[in-house]
């Protein structure tokens, strides 16, 4: 078991690949708390494909595509948040014409971009066994980035996410706090698409969150619960990908999902065990104020 | 005894639509103002306009701190508890530091004096013993008291309510309105209901929202007084027992 694991090791692609796990699981443990926190899962999803537009573009003109959709799915993000307060526009709906403005602009630089676009197949499915060292010098900003803003602003971002109108009251800056934390979970999505593909990135965002809301209600524990899942699920998704030749996006989410299942009846059968413990035999009465 | 805050000639709404006319209040230390009104008539927004959350269209909010133009980082406010997203992750304790915001800056952690300080508060209100437990896992009257806690954790000079009794049952609407009571010998409170009989036995004074605003320097209102200001409620007096009289029924 652990012998054919350290032959893999000597090998330059799979440590790579290691180490984008390693940082896609601190980005999205912690902006996946704070999406599923706030009820931004279809914002999310919104950004995410958006960011394909940014994609096109970098095929078009040549350039790292990861770099031109982490710009695109910013702008996308920081568009959506402005123009939902700013115009008399439903938020929901925004979203919708982000999403598929981002889609339609990708498929059309990608179709006029001369030549085969390589490595299409990856941004769409995940592709964690060709990461560059470059991709993973970005996923480490970013992950410098996000952990470091969620440790020196824990508290005030805990607040305002709880309860917006609340922190107004106290003249805490809401608005700039939200733009930048939409621009942060904007940058770990596109980030993540190495890992699990433009159209399954959302579950790095929402499975190891959910997992982890079984077992805590803390925002705090939730993060670290989230992490730790998150890179269970990637790495042993990076095995199967690598074993069964499969794109990594599939096989991290079956992982995952797979994970959750368990959880989710471990979760069951505690709960069963503490009710029968707490109030049948009677040794504890349940408990008021 | 001091001025807190005052409104003068305030008109707000949303979107262009006028909810609140030519509103002028004093609230001075000590108050204890029920405001009461039809759904609709501008209560809630009356609240939002003192707290900051809206902009009027014309009119001057100006806060006093001592005689001098303070501050508005002096209210304690309870929102209306359904406006809370109760399934987000966040524990009790959290919840009533969260009150702290603006006297704390936005880096660090709280001291243990000041966690000490919120279970202090969360003992007085009677629910120290959930005060690990996540909100989602709270009875409507259990969240009341712990957002009470939120409120006055600043030692605020007033404090906003927005209808506390709401989804709360009478036994605890009895205990609620004891502790404002005690309350009110530190801070002066404004507090938003539709339940009339219960509130006015309570306040010191009231104001009827209705668009504009009319002030009753009394706990208890005449049907002439309710008729001249359009104020569709009834009337109000107090016995021994807090009742309130409906006119004659007319055929």
């Amino acid at each position: 078991m652990i012998e054919p694991f350290l032959d893999l090791l000597q090998y330059r692609f799979f440590t790579n690949a290691l180490l984008a796990s390693v940082f896609t699981s601190i980005n999205c443990g912690i902006i996946g708390t704070y999406i599923v926190s706030r009820r931004l899962v279809f914002i999310s999803g919104g950004i995410t494909h958006a960011s394909f537009g940014g994609i096109g573009i970098g095929y078009f003109f040549g350039f790292n595509p990861l770099v031109s959709a982490t710009v695109f799915a910013v702008f996308s993000a920081l568009g959506i948040e402005f123009i939902s307060k700013k115009a008399d526009v439903r938020e929901d709906s925004l979203i919708g014409i982000f999403w598929s403005f981002g889609m339609a602009l990708g498929v059309i630089f990608i179709f006029i971009a001369p030549g085969y676009a390589p490595n299409l197949m990856g941004y769409l499915f995940g592709s964690l066994l060709t990461v560059s060292p470059g991709d993973i010098m970005m996923m480490m900003a970013v992950t410098v980035l996000v952990s470091g803003f969620f440790l020196l602003f824990y508290k005030v971002i805990l607040f305002i996410s709880f309860d917006q109108e609340y922190a107004r009251t106290h003249k805490a800056p809401v608005q700039f706090i939200n733009y930048l934390l939409i621009s942060l979970v904007a940058a770990t999505i596109v980030l993540s698409i190495k890992v699990a593909g433009i159209i399954l990135v959302i579950s790095l965002l929402t499975i190891p969150q959910t997992i982890a809301n079984l077992f805590t209600k803390k925002f705090g524990n939730m993060m670290a619960i989230s992490v730790l899942i998150a890179f269970l699920g990637t790495f042993a998704g990076l095995l199967i990908s690598y074993n069964y030749n499969i794109p990594s996006g599939a096989s991290v989410i079956m992982s995952l999902i797979f994970a959750f299942i368990i959880a989710k009846l471990l979760s069951i059968l505690a709960t069963g065990i503490r009710v029968r413990k707490t109030y049948l035999d009677g040794t504890e009465k349940p408990n008021s104020y | 005894m001091g001025r807190i805050v005052e409104l003068n000639n305030v008109t707000a709404g949303y979107a262009g639509n006028v909810v609140l006319k030519d509103v002028t209040l004093e609230v001075n230390d000590n108050d204890f103002i029920g405001i009461i009104g039809p759904n609709g008539g501008g209560k809630t927004t009356l609240l939002r306009v003192i707290l900051g959350l809206l902009r009027p269209y014309r009119g001057r909010v100006t806060f006093f701190n001592g005689h001098e133009r303070g501050t508005g980082d002096i209210i304690g406010y309870l929102p209306q508890i359904n406006q809370i997203d109760t399934r987000f992750p966040i524990s009790v304790t959290d919840v009533v530091l969260s009150g702290l915001m603006s006297k704390e800056g936005l880096l660090g952690r709280y001291s243990g004096k000041q966690k000490k300080l919120a279970e202090e508060l969360l003992a007085r209100m009677g629910i120290y013993g959930i005060r690990k437990k996540a909100i989602g896992e709270l009875s409507g009257g259990q969240l009341q008291r712990v957002y009470l806690c939120r409120a006055i954790i600043s030692s605020p000079r007033l404090l906003m309510l927005d209808e506390p009794n709401t989804f709360v049952d009478t036994k605890f609407e009895t205990d609620f309105y004891g502790i404002l009571k005690d309350l009110n010998n530190d801070m002066a409170i404004i507090v938003v209901s539709h339940d009339v009989g219960t509130i006015t036995w309570y306040v010191k004074t009231i104001a009827c929202v209705n668009g504009n605003l009319h002030y009753h320097p009394y706990s208890t209102i005449t049907q002439e007084q309710l008729a001249a200001y359009n104020c569709p409620i009834q009337i109000i007096t107090h016995g021994d027992v807090p009742h309130t009289v409906l006119e004659t029924h007319r055929r």
